[in-house]
């Protein structure tokens, strides 16, 4: 279903809110990259992959530009979603479908003509060991949580839509097992940009572009340098999440829960 | 002159996708506008105020909006062509999804909401059919798995129909409908310009099936452009 694999993904410089150019001269993004992009709110994080997934031709307010392979993407990259290489999944967690899990699916797979009618509960699959509540195949999409639209949405994207590149709008917030997204993000070879306020999954991401009115402030490579840091946010995450679970369970917590 | 009919839901975001497009080509175009609407509408005293074009409005009242704007579109034409315009706008009410205003010798511009409910595309089947395109607006709002089962209803009703997606707040994903704006043939005899399809229902002679534009080609509940009442009053 994708046909023209692509090498990378080309970001050319817009201009920040002020209208100061932005400073870097590239950003370039290949398969298997992990970014994420940090910054106060408002300070252009959604924009910047905004830019990417409508492939900007200095013609969204930024004024930046995306290249696909060093060139204008060709036009069915951009308008024929079957031929489109990026899934953003947005932070609407919301999905207003008036179907159920199947129908929506099987939908989206007759849309992109697959032949393998498997790959429904294949992807129903995926997206249960992203969220602790099951979703069923014959749950409505409108009664599904925010936690279960976002896993649904971000397995569709992995397996039905199968795109080489996945954007993700603070998947944080919607409480999925974030660290078994980014693990089978990564063993797909995905290139995975995500929006966080999150210091896992900037931790996680093996470079962070910093945001700051409304342009690229600076492209951080920590290579190996925060991985005290890092061992730190799994430790915290772990101790919050067991909380999380506790509290949920209706536990009363009076004990250490540390790990 | 070029002529395009944008047609949609209420709250769809047709002016917004106006808006873009005359922000987008007023360099490069003269515009004139016309809106059709029930009992109010602001939409040309905005346009007009925000980007100096001509532009104005009608009332249906008691008459299907849609209708109203057949039968003012001669008379729309021709002062968009007094005011020196090339490219004339006329944005529909968007009401009971029935109807389908596009025209021969102008572009159909049917505009829809990504998050009205996957149905919508079948509801709104008729206003889709005849279009040549569709704007899929609020597009920022929902995940790709949404946008492509949302194309493919769209899809189901209209196979070969150019789809566009936009958040027209942002004029994102706009650059295929401007092309498609600038594509289409000029009006060659505004005489000769005819409905594309019937609408249904028969209360006037638009109703029961006679296409020409023009209060002059029918009779019964008919209004100019020009000197009529505030609303339509049914017969």
């Amino acid at each position: 279903m994708n046909p023209t694999p692509i090498r990378e993904i080309t970001v050319l410089p817009g201009r920040s809110r002020s209208g100061e150019p932005e400073r870097f001269e590239a950003i370039t993004i290949c398969p298997g990259d992990t970014i994420s992009i940090v910054g106060p709110t408002g300070s252009g994080k959604s924009a910047f992959i905004s830019d990417i997934e409508v492939f900007a031709r200095n013609d969204t307010a930024t004024g930046r530009t995306v290249l696909v392979d060093g060139e204008y993407p060709p036009e069915e990259f951009v308008r024929d979603p079957a031929h489109k290489p990026i899934a953003l999944i947005t932070q609407n967690t919301q999905c207003l479908a008036d179907l159920t899990v199947e129908e929506f699916l099987l939908m989206h797979v007759r849309s992109r003509k697959i032949e393998d009618e498997e790959i429904v509960s294949r992807t129903i699959g995926l997206a249960n060991e992203f969220t602790g509540e099951a979703i069923r195949p014959d749950a409505r999409m409108t009664a599904l949580s925010g936690g279960q639209t976002r896993s649904l949405l971000v397995a569709d994207a992995v397996l039905i839509a199968a795109a080489p590149i996945l954007l993700l709008d603070e998947v944080e917030n919607a409480g999925i097992f974030k660290e078994r997204v980014i693990e089978v993000l990564r063993a797909g070879g995905k290139a995975v940009i995500f929006v966080t306020h999150d210091p896992l999954i900037s931790l996680l991401s093996a470079r962070r572009i910093v945001m700051r009115d409304g342009a690229v402030e600076r492209v951080i490579e920590p290579d190996g340098r925060e991985n005290a840091a890092l061992r730190e946010a799994r430790r915290l995450d772990g101790i919050l999440r067991q909380m999380r679970d506790e509290i949920r369970a209706g536990n009363l917590i009076t004990g250490s829960v540390g790990v | 002159m070029r002529l395009a009919v944008i047609a949609g839901p209420p709250s769809a975001g047709k002016t917004a996708v106006v808006r873009q497009t005359i922000r987008a080509l007023q360099d490069r175009h003269r515009f004139a506008y016309l809106k059709i609407d029930v009992v109010r509408a602001f939409e040309d005293e905005e346009l007009a105020a925000e980007f100096g074009i001509p532009a104005r409005k009608v009332y249906s009242g008691d008459l299907c909006p849609d209708h109203a704007g057949v039968m003012v579109m001669r008379d729309a034409i021709a002062w968009a062509g007094e005011e020196g315009a090339d490219l004339l706008l006329v944005e529909s009410a968007g009401l009971c999804l029935r109807c389908s205003p596009y025209t021969t010798q102008g572009l159909g511009i049917a505009v829809l909401s990504a998050v009205s409910g996957t149905n919508t595309p079948l509801k709104m089947s008729s206003m889709l059919a005849l279009a040549d395109i569709a704007v899929v607006t609020r597009i920022d709002l929902v995940s790709q798995a949404e946008k492509e089962v949302f194309r493919e209803r769209i899809r189901e009703v209209n196979p070969g129909l150019d789809i566009v997606e936009t958040n027209a707040l942002q004029g994102t994903g706009m650059r295929y409908l401007l092309r498609a704006i600038e594509d289409s043939p000029p009006i060659t005899d505004p005489d000769a310009i005819v409905l594309r399809g019937a609408p249904p229902l028969g209360v006037c002679t638009i109703c029961i099936g006679k296409t020409e534009i023009g209060w002059q080609h029918h009779f019964g509940v008919i209004r100019k452009l020009e000197g009529a009442d505030y609303l339509y009053r049914g017969d």
